[in-house]
């Protein structure tokens, strides 16, 4: 490289030299950017939290610190208490007379779409696994993981431009017409259709990895002893496999928790606590992106709220990402 | 025991597997398999039908003209809105999301692979890293919206769209040059360095160029999910009902938020606008996959 060979080896001596205090500078700098990567994680907590307690106090959370450090101003005034945020049943942030800040609808409307679209990607992404890595002959292959891939790289907005004008009214309003129910421009049960419909590619594939590293022994032993394919797939295929497909469940989930823009546009804007697939609902991220087409003053409680609502999701993905890596963990040496 | 007894015997074991509804029940289970696997595939058609579908009629039954969408800003009037302003819009914020994020994934994954040493730190770095990239995007809206936009008083503009989606695509970036950097055999590092040379003469010579065409098709891989990323976007607070051609330090909208609008607004006429952008976006993406593809194929060698 730049080290040239010379004869004079007191040149290579200082060039060499040179090169090593460079490689220590270049070491130190991608050092620097790692630590990047965790302090983004860092800074997502701390300002979520940060802002989230402006929400539930008069002051932000650094603000309160330095208080207590230069005034002893212990105890901040509460604005929002925390037993309302987490009991009350409605949540209307902006009225003008009578706000109240209760989280339960918009979790009810996380909890609604999530369950419904894990009705849609488990048993859908788990049989496309399935078949993928026990049934599908090479040339089908071919085809299919592609095109799932392509599921896959669909831009949330699109999914929630085809679930307001596809899914809407060509299923939803029949079965609804069928049921005897009123359904609107929104509805949860297109919400979680068309997120199950964008997590079945991360539970098939993640399946599909999980259901080829189980050994051909496996397999080959039960075929000796006469068992069918089908045999096969359930019996000793699907358990041998079942941490790996839990793992993308889990991720499913946590996937479906934090979808926001296909919500948006298919469940609605108007937060409910209701079981009823049929209504309009408004889930946590929903609502986020809803609110910032009013101008907010920064400080407010309807800006604060976004925080918290915002640490509260975090908690949340957070939470299905560890036991996710738990899982992943605990039943990784398997097969190997 | 006689070997007729012996044979009924054997036929009535036999009996007890019924064959015929074992292999029923396989072809049953195969068919079902078969209609799963084919209902993503369906869907995925469905959606691309509907959008052709919804862009024919705004331009035959609306008469939306392709020449005006394509070449104007947005309008308060739908016969006349463009797209142009949010396709310059997202043409800045890819900029600056490459920029800001291709070095920053880049040397993180060098970091990781060339030099960490193993130890915890450096798994907890790795853990950190699989679950950033779970985060949901929104909630790094709301990170740049707390930090760029109000603490450091950047305003919500475009830069700051860009910090967000940088910041949601580095994990992206970073684990694919990993995946590149780690399919260099260790035999060409090894030689480098049996010539004298240091570490960073290594990567720099050896390492990185033989990763490069992984690295640039993990980061058009990124910048696709970049570019179709609304929620961030939002949250830094673009601007509704655009109507300029916005520039890096300038109130901003990209494609998928004028898409957003036009979609979310119960007007008729809007939806079909709506249609336009996303084959438009579409388009746009085919393209950046295609690019990949054909970076990954040309140019990645498999040692």
């Amino acid at each position: 490289m730049s080290t040239e060979t010379g004869p004079d080896s007191e040149i290579i001596g200082d060039g060499a030299d040179a090169d090593r205090r460079r490689n220590r500078r270049v070491r130190r700098l991608l050092f620097g950017c790692t630590s990047i990567t965790v302090l983004t994680t860092v800074a997502i907590f701390a300002v979520l939290f940060d802002n989230a307690f402006h929400f539930f106090y008069d002051v932000r959370f650094h603000e309160w610190l330095v208080g207590l450090v230069t005034e002893f101003r212990l105890v901040p005034e509460q604005r929002v208490a925390i037993t309302e945020f987490l009991l009350d049943t409605e949540w209307r942030p902006s009225h003008a007379d009578d706000p109240r800040f209760g989280i339960l609808p918009l979790a009810a409307g996380t909890l609604l779409i999530t369950v419904g679209a894990a009705f849609v990607s488990i048993p859908i992404g788990t049989a496309t696994a399935l078949y993928l890595s026990e049934y599908a002959r090479p040339g089908t292959r071919k085809y299919l993981k592609p095109t799932l891939e392509v599921l896959a790289g669909v831009p949330t907005i699109v999914y929630g431009f085809f679930a307001l004008t596809f899914i809407t009214p060509n299923i939803i309003g029949p079965l609804a017409a069928a049921l005897g129910q009123d359904v609107g421009r929104f509805s949860a049960l297109s919400g979680a259709i068309v997120v199950g419909i964008m997590t079945i590619p991360m539970v098939a594939s993640i399946s599909e990895d999980a259901m080829s590293a189980v050994p051909d022994e496996l397999r080959n032993g039960a075929y000796a002893l006469g068992a069918s394919k089908y045999t096969v797939s359930t019996s000793v295929v699907l358990p041998a496999s079942i941490s790996g497909i839990m793992a993308s469940y889990i991720l499913a989930v946590s996937r479906a928790i934090g979808e926001t823009m296909a919500v948006a546009l298919a469940a609605g804007v108007t937060p409910r606590l209701t079981a009823n697939p049929f209504a309009e609902i408004q889930t946590m991220t929903a609502f986020m992106v809803d609110s910032t087409r009013s101008t907010m003053l920064v400080g407010s409680v309807e800006y604060q709220s976004l925080f918290a609502v915002g640490l509260a999701l975090f908690v949340m993905t957070l939470a299905a990402n560890l036991v996710n890596d738990y899982v992943k963990r605990s039943y990784r040496e398997e097969y190997r | 025991m006689s070997a007729d007894t012996e044979r009924g015997n054997v036929r009535e074991w036999m009996s007890d597997v019924d064959l015929r509804w074992v292999k029923r029940k396989n072809r049953l289970f195969h068919i079902a398999l078969v209609g799963a696997s084919l209902f993503g595939v369906v869907m995925l058609a469905l959606l691309i039908a509907d959008v052709i579908l919804d862009t024919l009629i705004g331009v035959v039954v609306f008469e939306i003209d392709i020449g005006t969408f394509l070449t104007r800003a947005g309008s308060s009037d739908w016969a006349n809105a463009g797209f142009l302003g949010a396709m310059i819009g997202s043409a800045w914020l890819l900029v600056f999301t490459l920029f800001f994020s291709f070095f920053l994934g880049v040397g993180t994954a060098v970091y990781l692979e060339e030099y960490a040493p193993d130890t915890r730190t450096t798994r907890l770095i790795e853990a950190n890293l699989t679950n950033l990239a779970g985060v949901p995007s929104v909630v790094y809206g709301l990170l740049a919206l707390g930090v760029f936009v109000n603490a450091m008083r950047l305003g919500p503009i475009l830069i700051a769209g860009a910090l967000a989606l940088a910041l949601l695509v580095t994990p992206i970036v970073i684990v694919a040059s990993q995946e590149a950097l780690r399919a260099v055999p260790d035999g060409m590092r090894n030689g480098s360095l049996a010539t004298g040379a240091t570490q960073w003469q290594t990567v720099r010579g050896v390492v990185l160029p033989s990763a490069m065409p992984g690295i640039v098709t993990g980061t058009i891989l990124a910048l696709a999910r970049a570019i179709g990323e609304t929620a961030p976007l939002l949250m830094v607070g673009t601007v509704w009902g655009m109507r300029h051609y916005p520039g890096p330090f300038d109130r901003f909208g990209a494609m998928p938020t004028q898409i957003y609008e036009w979609a979310f607004l119960p007007e008729i006429e809007l939806q079909y606008l709506a249609a336009m952008g996303i084959a438009v976006l579409m388009t746009i993406l085919l393209a950046m996959y295609g690019v990949a593809f054909f970076v990954r194929n040309r140019y990645e060698r498999s040692y």
